[in-house]
């Protein structure tokens, strides 16, 4: 036979593929792990998994322009006397200077306070460019402590007890040497230039019992002025977030394995935690359970988040807000085609590139260098953010007023269907056109 | 010269932690003294000004946590966290301490009388820790800057991870963690080890103690890289 030429008779094979081993090369030249930013990339059940029925004839819609749909929440009222008020319920997460660059961090800091949302320190102290630009900072309190001091706590307008992060649930930070600059070593009292590795354990408190001993003690440093968030990585959810509320908790964190990190080994991010999807209904089963969903303790859901109408679907699955992370970091531009050259000279390519550990980021985000970082204006790289959290709003408005909600926080389970197996297990609504949920949890 | 201040005593049978607390956070000057701790948690944390606070019987976790300026006097037993992130100030106490003493602290001195558990200046970033006793297993684990000193013996794994704190034992350290080593006492550690007995109040001989710190070998990633060599070997 002709015409089918030779690329007809290879067979790629679909357990040594081509990423395989490419994979196996680079290990068996190194003698090292994979290290790299971003988070999952492999094919996993997702919120787009997921749809919205909309109003019909049992449903009344609201008008889009017209009639309002709000989007404010409070977290910490009733422990905090200064609870965190929050515009949206969108919030940037926890990401470290030094993993960032002091530019981006002041540019999220920017977007997030036009659009009267929070942002988030990370695993090395908070940046003064950081606070002055953030009207809401949420100050982490991580295992390692670098740059931690009770100053910076009482400065915080909350703080999130870091637990574990979805990227790398039972994991540590990392920051390679090209990054750790003077100033990045100095706030975290390490020599310069060192491939830092921050420890995956808490140094003074072992489990949920010291947990809340060691909540209580932060309330009683900052007088009892500010929410306690408890993060965690998307593990064991239902009791995860539990332990979390009986530790004293006035918002819980649920990060998913799509969560990105600046820095980890890529087994890690692909094979550890479970999807976003999954982890939103389990932690809303242990706050139902205890009587405080939607009531005293909220839910902040957080991995791969990336439009509005991933909002409107972790919050109908039961999270009170959502956190960005590299959501908020490609609106700054990162991956922008514009560098595709510059890219492409360091092994990758605009869209694919997911380097972040190594300071070389042509968009100037992830970067210490400030050949790189001056690319970065914070106050432009502000203005995208903050409309981007414009679009990300809207949609999840044009979602809840289509489902006849007046507040984003009145979606619930039931304005949603699941359009696999897989989804309507995992997010415990149907599937589409029917009454069944695969193994199902609710209460009747 | 003004006359010294009266201090003023609390009593925590009848006040509660959170009175304590705040009103030590509202003074920014002055002596406190606190009767019936009852191993009560998070006493005298968050101190942030120069005043004196002295604490009559044991306390539970996080006593003098992230403290700041003062000093703290502990006449008992402290338990896990004592002093955790201290930023400067001194906090001692005539007891023991249980686990995770002085850690992740970044800058001041604590003194522990007795003997510190396991993980005593964990992750410390600059503090100087002066134990009377022994210190238990994975002290000074990922120690990053500051001076441990042990009178006494240390257990297993001592600073394991260790990055350019200095650890100052008398007696006998049961083994070394990952990337910790023995080092020389040159003049100038016997010099910062004899000032900071003489802080702590303790007598003995600097030149008794060894000097224990880190090889450098865990600080970067080893990276082969065999396609260089063959590159190299083909010309």
């Amino acid at each position: 036979m002709s015409g089918t030429g030779d690329s007809w008779r290879l067979r790629e094979s679909y357990t040594f593929d081509r990423h395989v081993i490419a994979e196996i090369h680079r290990a068996a030249n190194t003698g090292v792990y994979r290290i790299r930013g971003w988070g999952a990339k492999r094919k996993m059940p997702t919120l787009d998994d997921l749809v919205f029925l909309g109003a019909s004839m049992s449903r009344y819609p609201l008008e889009g322009y017209r009639e309002s749909c709000e989007t404010d929440l409070v977290i910490g009222a009733e422990r905090a006397a200064r609870p965190l008020e929050i515009a949206i319920p969108i919030t940037i997460a926890g990401m470290s200077f030094g993993s960032l660059s002091a530019n981006a961090k002041e540019a999220l800091g920017r977007g997030a306070s036009a659009m009267g949302t929070s942002t988030t320190s990370g695993d090395g102290g908070m940046l003064p460019e950081e606070r002055e630009h953030s009207s809401k900072l949420v100050y982490q309190y991580l295992p390692s402590r670098y740059g931690q001091n009770p100053d910076d706590l009482r400065r915080g307008d909350a703080i999130e007890v870091v637990v574990g992060q979805g990227a790398k649930p039972g994991g540590g930070g990392m920051l390679l040497g090209q990054k750790v600059s003077e100033r990045v070593a100095g706030m975290r009292t390490l020599p310069t230039g060192i491939d830092q590795r921050s420890a995956c354990r808490h140094p003074d408190w072992t489990g949920p019992d010291d947990l809340q001993i060691k909540i209580h003690e932060l309330r009683e440093i900052v007088d009892w002025q500010v929410p306690i968030f408890v993060k965690i990585g998307a593990a064991r959810p239902f009791y995860d977030t539990a332990l979390a509320v009986k530790a004293g908790a006035d918002a819980v964190v649920v990060d998913g394995m799509q969560g990105g990190t600046a820095a980890t080994q890529d087994v890690f991010i692909e094979h550890a935690g479970i999807p976003t999807i999954a982890a939103i209904p389990e932690a809303t089963r242990a706050l139902q359970d205890l009587d405080v969903h939607r009531k005293s303790v909220k839910l902040i859901a957080s991995g791969g988040i990336r439009s509005g109408a991933d909002v409107a679907k972790a919050l109908a699955l039961g999270a009170d807000a959502v956190s960005i992370g590299t959501a908020a970091l490609i609106a700054l531009g990162d991956n922008d085609p514009a560098y595709d050259e510059e890219y492409r000279e360091l092994g990758s390519a605009a869209g694919y590139w997911d380097d972040l550990q190594d300071g070389t980021d042509p968009a100037g985000i992830s970067t210490q260098d400030p050949r790189l970082t001056s690319r970065l204006d914070p106050v432009i790289g502000g203005r995208r953010l903050a409309n981007y959290l414009q679009v990300l709003t809207l949609e999840t408005q044009t979602l809840a007023r289509a489902c006849g909600k007046s507040h984003v926080a009145n979606l619930e389970p039931e304005d949603l269907a699941a359009l696999t197996v897989e989804a309507a297990a995992m997010a415990q609504v149907p599937i589409a056109g029917t009454d069944w949920i695969p193994g199902d949890r609710r209460k009747r | 010269m003004s006359a010294p201040h009266p201090v003023t005593t609390i009593d925590l049978a009848e006040a509660s932690l959170r009175e304590l607390n705040q009103t030590l956070h509202n003074a920014r000057e002055g002596s406190f003294r606190v009767l019936n701790p009852r191993g009560a948690h998070a006493v005298a944390c968050g101190i942030d000004a120069g005043i004196s606070v002295e604490i009559h019987g044991s306390v539970g976790y996080y006593c003098a946590g992230m403290h700041q300026e003062g000093s703290v006097y502990v006449d008992g037993n402290a338990s896990t966290g004592l002093a955790e992130n201290i930023m400067s100030g001194t906090v001692r106490i005539t007891g023991s301490a249980t686990m995770s003493a002085g850690a992740t602290g970044h800058g001041g001195l604590v003194v522990i009388e007795g003997n510190a558990g396991a993980r005593c200046g964990i992750s410390m970033k600059g503090v100087d820790i002066v134990v009377g006793g022994n210190v238990g297993h994975m002290s000074a684990f990922m120690a990053q800057a500051g001076n441990l000193v042990v009178l006494g013996d240390a257990g297993d794994d001592l600073g394991d991870s260790i990055y350019e704190a200095n650890l100052y034992v008398r007696g006998e350290v049961a083994s070394l963690g990952a990337d910790a080593i023995l080092k020389d006492m040159r003049p100038e550690h016997v010099r910062t080890l004899a000032g900071l007995l003489d802080a702590a109040g303790m007598a003995a001989d600097p030149n008794d103690f060894r000097r224990y710190g880190t090889a450098r070998g865990l600080y970067n990633f080893h990276i082969d890289d065999v396609d260089a060599e063959v590159a190299r070997r083909a010309g």
